[in-house]
């Protein structure tokens, strides 16, 4: 029960709840973070995702671009980043969004790929044009898969962020980093605790979203 | 200093002497994972209704943060490697069990009727017939888990100097050498690259009847 007591004593602490180490401007911070990443990650891998998808192309170019983006360690690159460029934005969201285009890319051209030909040939017999299947036959049959690639990269975000605060950035990895130096450990549990709520809150918007967006026709056989 | 892969005194290790601790670290628990999810993916295969709550703890698992699974242990286990690599074994359980669940219910029904007519009891069935069947997909996840640990092995520097290569990128910083960091991310991209490639080889080895080109299943992606 000690990690517990820990717990509730950073949470009630009333100093942790106020000013600019505040639990408020923490989370904001982590937030920020997270949809910025994930905003240009989605903004990268979406289109190039779909449109692969579509054509049927590419699929063997993206397989290599995910290994390849995998393969780095987006710890590593974000010290890198640091000591080439210094403090600044750029260190910290280049690693989150090369961390979140594999799984956002590789996810939405699979999906692409796993829908049913017959309705798209249906599509296609009465009369729609090739932008009309992609948004109107592909996409909603596609999308509880794509917002299952998005899901992972926006947790991926979620807890690679946390690690920007070794290289001196705000979040709530700041609690955890500056706790295991104070040696204050109650610090590093409350900071743990937050990031792993903010996880879960994440997977329950994504959660949310899903049942708010997926069509119910296509609910029933979709992954979620 | 002058060799390119001279290591300061205070990392304990030579360069190779580090990376024979990272693939240890990064491993091991992949291992682990893998000899706990065959039967507990099996448990699923044949107990249908397990599945959708199995999935779901694991995909709440797996949102959890590594840095916050490091700090929560270290409570229990120390600043030890043994704090590193639970939570890598749980990442690779979560990711393994589906892998392994998809794998195995993909095999068709005929393939297993055809096993029983030949006389094939149910341990000789799963062993002989539907694990080979299900090899391109457990492969598929262990290529995902094993990158995606020795990925995160790194971050195991935060916690106590834990991290193997990830140990540089504090050392890099600290004294101003980017040559350390370099090294750390190079090292830890070419070991993922390369324990991916073996495990490739290893599929190609293990499944000679399937056209050398095919793509393999897609699978979960991982969490940093």
């Amino acid at each position: 029960m000690n990690i517990l007591n820990y717990m509730a004593d950073f949470l009630g602490d009333g100093a942790h709840w106020t000013g600019y180490d505040g639990i408020p401007t923490r989370v904001g911070e982590h937030i920020g973070y997270t949809l910025m990443a994930l905003g240009i990650a989605a903004a990268v891998g979406l289109p190039v995702g779909l449109l692969t998808g579509h054509t049927g192309r590419g699929g063997n170019a993206l397989a290599l671009i995910a290994t390849v983006g995998r393969a780095l360690p987006s710890f590593g690159l974000m010290v890198l980043m640091f000591l080439l460029l210094g403090l600044g934005m750029a260190p910290v969201l280049i690693p989150l969004v090369v961390l979140a285009i594999p799984p956002i890319l590789v996810t939405t051209y699979e999906a692409m790929r796993s829908v049913d030909p017959a309705p798209v040939d249906a599509a296609r017999g009465m009369g729609m044009g090739e932008p009309e299947v992609l948004f109107r036959v592909e996409l909603p049959v596609a999308l509880p898969l794509i917002l299952s690639g998005l899901r992972s990269a926006a947790i991926q975000i979620v807890s690679t962020a946390t690690i920007a605060a070794y290289v001196s950035f705000g979040g709530l990895g700041r609690y955890i980093v500056d706790g295991l130096y104070q040696r204050d450990y109650e610090k590093v549990v409350g900071g743990a605790t937050l990031v792993a709520a903010m996880a879960l809150a994440t997977l329950a918007l994504f959660w949310a979203v899903t049942r708010l967006t997926v069509s119910r026709g296509v609910r029933g056989a979709g992954t979620g | 200093m002058s060799g390119l892969f001279d290591m300061p005194s205070y990392l304990e290790y030579s360069y190779f002497g580090l990376v024979g601790l990272h693939l240890r670290e990064a491993l091991i628990p992949v291992l682990a994972g893998l000899l706990v999810a065959l039967p507990l993916a099996q448990l699923c295969v044949r107990v249908r209704w397990l599945y959708p709550p199995v999935l779901w703890v694991t995909t709440i698992l797996y949102a959890i943060p590594s840095l916050a699974f490091f700090v929560v242990l270290i409570d229990y286990t120390g600043l030890s490697e043994t704090t590193v690599m639970i939570p890598l074994a749980v990442y690779s359980l979560v990711v393994l069990v589906p892998a392994i669940v998809d794998g195995v219910r993909a095999v068709p029904q005929e393939t297993l009727a055809a096993a029983t007519a030949m006389g094939f009891g149910p341990v000789r069935r799963y062993l002989q017939v539907q694990l080979p069947i299900a090899a391109p997909a457990i492969i598929a996840g262990l290529r995902v888990a094993c990158v995606s640990s020795i990925s995160l092995v790194s971050v195991g520097m935060l916690i106590g100097n834990q991290g193997a290569l990830g140990n540089m990128l504090d050392a890099g910083l600290k004294y101003d050498q980017p040559r350390l960091v370099w090294l750390s991310v190079g090292g830890t991209a070419v070991l993922a690259t390369a324990v991916d490639a073996v495990l490739i080889g290893l599929r190609l080895l293990l499944t000679p009847w399937m056209p050398r080109g095919a793509r393999t299943p897609a699978v979960k992606e991982a969490t940093g």
